[in-house]
C-alpha cells in the first residue's frame, strides 16, 4: 500500500485558517489501511479543526466526507459539484499525494491542501510500524534477489551486494534499519540460490523510474474495450 | 602496463607497495594539501585523495589530486557513487585522466547521513545519487580504458590510462559473503584493492585464505588497510561504530595500559598512546606483509598525516622504489 502519515495539526491549520467553509475529505483506500486518512481520521481531524477554530475565535465551518478512493474518477466525480453547491472555499484531502493531485485537477478555483505526508510503498511490519518495501522504480529486479528489493531496501540501492557499511545485519545509516543486502543474502541462502549473486548486475536503466520523468502506463487493450463500449452506447442512443 | 602509474609499476615489479591517505580540507586552502604533500613525499608510492569522506564537503578529490601532483606525488583519486551519476563520473574521470591522474579508487561512499555523526553538521538532507554501484563503476572505468567505450555505448577516441582500484571490507557483515564480493570486484576489473582498516589480523588471515583458494590474489593486487590508532578512545569508537572493523581485546588492553602508565599526567598519557598506536600500526603492517597474497599496505593516519613517515620507516619500508616511467 501507499503509506502516509498525518501532517502536524498546526501545519494543517496554517493551510486552511483563512477559509470560511472547508471540506475535510478522507480516502477509503491505502490511507485508511495505514490509519492516516480514513473515515475515523477524517472525523478526528474535522473535530480538531473545529476546536482550533473555536479557540482562535475564527468563523469557520468544517465539513467531512470520506470517499472509497480518491484516485479514481468515479469516486471523486461528486466532489466538484458539492464544492459548487455548498460554496466550499477549500478542501483538505486526507489521501496520499495522488488523491490531492487528482482532486486539484478537478476542483477549479477551490484550493486543495494535503493533510498527509505521503511516505512510501510499504507494508505493516507490526502494529504501528510500516516499512518501505518497493521503490516503484518501474523495472522489477526481485527475481534476482530472492524477492527482497535492493533498490528500496538498501540505502544506496546497490545492485551487486552489500557495501562495507553493513553491521550485524543493520545498515550504516541507523541501527533501526535492516541492511537490505543482509536480508537478501539470508533469503537466498534459504532458497539455495546464493550462487546467483556472483553474477555482476550491470548499471541499470533508470528511465523507468521517476528519473525518466513523469510516468504513465497505457493498456491499449483496455482503451480499445472502452472505446467499443462507448461506440455501442452511442449507436443504441 | 595499463596506466603506467607509479603504483602499477611498483606492484608489477613485485615490490610491497605503500599507499597513504591525504584528506583534503573543508575549505579552499590548497596550501593545506600542498603542506601534507610535502610532508609525505617519498614515503609512499601513491597517495589516496579522499572524496568527501563521511559525506562532509571537502575540497574535491580531483582538484586535490592535481595539487599533490604539483608536489611530485602520485595521487589515487577516490571517486564515490554517492554524489555523481554515470554522466558526471565519466566526465570527471576523463578530465582527471587529461590532467594526468592515473589511479582511481571506486567506492560506494558513506551515506550522506554520516556527515552529521560527529561534531559537524554535514548535509544529512542532501539528495544522493547512487546511479551506479562501486562494482559497476569499476566496470565503467575498465570499459573506458580497455574498450574505448562509454557506459552508454558511445565510442571514444583517446582512452584514459587508468589503474582501477576498489575497496574490500574483509570483515564486514555478512562476513561469509565478503570473499564473493571481492571476486565480483575483481571480475569487474579491479586492478588493485585497498581494504578497510584491519586490526583483527587472525580473522583477516582467515578471509585471505579463502581469497587465495579462489585465486583472487593473483588477479588483483591486495593492499591491506592500516588505520593508525591514536588513542584508546579512537580504538573503542572504531570497534563499536565502524562497520567491518573489530579491534581485538589484546590491542585495546595495550592501548589502555599505555594510557594508565602516565598516571595523572594527561600530556604524557597522550604521548604514550600515540607511541603505542604507532607501534601497533607498524606491527600490523609487518603482519600484513607476512600474509600470503597481500601485496602492499594502505596507511590511513586520519588527520594525523605527519605520523606516516615514521610509521613507514619503522616498518622497514624505506626507501620507496624509484622506477623509470618506461617499464
Amino acid at each position: 500500500m501507499i503509506v502516509a502519515e498525518r501532517k502536524p495539526l498546526g501545519e494543517i491549520i496554517g493551510f486552511i485558517e483563512d477559509f470560511k467553509r472547508v471540506l475535510v475529505i478522507g480516502c477509503g483506500g491505502c490511507a485508511t489501511v495505514c490509519l492516516a486518512g480514513g473515515e475515523t481520521e477524517t472525523k478526528i481531524v474535522g473535530s480538531a479543526l473545529r476546536i482550533a477554530a473555536g479557540k482562535a475565535g475564527r468563523e469557520q465551518e468544517v465539513l467531512e466526507d470520506c470517499v472509497t478512493r480518491q484516485c479514481e474518477p468515479e469516486f471523486v466525480e461528486a466532489v466538484p459539484a458539492r464544492a459548487r453547491d455548498e460554496n466550499l472555499e477549500a478542501v483538505l484531502s486526507l489521501a496520499c499525494g495522488v488523491g490531492v493531485n487528482f482532486l486539484a485537477e478537478r476542483l477549479g478555483e477551490v484550493p486543495v491542501f494535503p493533510g498527509l505526508n505521503t511516505k512510501f510503498l510499504g507494508a505493516t511490519a507490526e502494529p504501528g510500524v510500516w516499512v518501505e518495501m518497493c521503490a516503484g522504480c518501474g523495472n522489477c529486479v526481485l527475481h534476482l534477489t530472492g524477492g527482497i528489493c535492493p533498490v528500496a531496501r538498501c540505502s544506496k540501492s546497490m545492485l551487486n551486494g552489500p557495501c562495507g557499511g553493513s553491521n550485524d545485519g543493520k545498515c550504516e545509516i541507523s541501527p533501526d534499519v535492516d541492511c537490505g543486502w543482509e536480508l537478501i543474502i539470508r533469503r537466498m541462502e534459504r532458497l539455495g540460490t546464493l550462487d546467483k549473486l556472483t553474477e555482476i548486475v550491470p548499471p541499470r536503466d533508470w528511465s523507468s523510474s521517476p528519473h525518466g520523468g513523469p510516468r504513465r502506463v497505457v493498456r491499449e487493450d483496455l482503451r480499445q474495450l472502452a472505446a467499443e463500449a462507448e461506440e455501442e452506447r452511442a449507436t443504441a442512443a | 602496463m595499463k596506466s603506467g602509474s607509479n603504483l602499477e609499476r611498483v606492484l608489477e615489479a613485485g615490490h610491497f607497495a605503500v599507499t597513504a591517505e591525504i584528506g583534503p580540507p573543508m575549505d579552499c586552502n590548497g596550501d593545506v594539501v600542498l603542506e601534507k604533500a610535502r610532508l609525505l613525499r617519498g614515503y609512499a608510492d601513491a597517495f589516496n585523495i579522499t572524496d568527501c569522506q563521511t559525506a562532509v564537503v571537502r575540497m574535491s578529490s580531483i582538484a586535490s589530486a592535481v595539487l599533490v601532483m604539483r608536489e611530485g606525488l602520485e595521487p589515487v583519486m577516490q571517486m564515490t557513487c554517492r554524489d555523481r551519476n554515470r554522466i558526471a563520473i565519466q566526465a570527471d574521470m576523463l578530465g582527471a585522466a587529461a590532467l594526468g591522474i592515473r589511479n582511481c579508487l571506486c567506492i560506494a561512499g558513506d551515506h550522506q547521513s554520516f556527515g552529521a555523526a560527529g561534531k559537524l553538521k554535514g548535509h544529512p538532507g542532501a539528495k544522493n545519487v547512487y546511479d551506479v554501484d562501486s562494482i559497476q563503476l569499476v566496470a565503467i572505468l575498465k570499459g573506458l580504458r580497455d574498450e574505448g567505450r562509454q557506459q552508454g555505448g558511445d565510442e571514444i577516441e583517446k582512452r584514459p590510462p587508468l589503474w582501477v582500484g576498489a575497496v574490500w571490507t574483509p570483515m564486514g557483515d555478512p562476513i561469509e559473503f565478503r570473499p564473493s564480493r571481492l571476486a565480483k570486484k575483481v571480475a569487474a576489473g579491479a586492478d588493485f584493492i585497498q581494504t578497510q582498516g584491519i586490526y583483527d589480523m587472525q580473522l583477516f588471515r582467515q578471509q585471505m585464505k579463502q581469497v587465495r583458494d579462489m585465486g583472487l590474489h593473483e588477479k588483483t593486487a591486495i593492499l591491506a588497510g592500516i588505520i593508525v590508532p591514536r588513542n584508546l578512545g579512537m580504538l573503542r569508537y572504531m570497534d563499536a561504530a565502524v562497520a567491518g572493523v573489530s579491534v581485538p581485546r589484546e590491542l585495546m588492553e595495550r592501548m589502555s595500559a599505555a594510557r594508565e602508565a602516565a598516571g595523572e599526567d594527561k600530556a604524557q598519557a597522550r604521548r604514550n598512546q600515540e607511541e603505542e598506536g604507532t607501534k601497533i600500526a607498524v606491527e600490523l603492517i609487518e603482519q600484513a606483509r607476512e600474509t600470503e597474497g597481500v601485496r602492499g599496505a594502505h596507511i590511513q593516519a586520519i588527520e594525523w598525516e605527519p605520523k606516516v613517515p615514521e610509521i613507514v620507516e619503522r616498518a622497514g619500508l624505506l626507501p620507496r622504489p624509484v622506477l623509470s616511467a618506461e617499464a
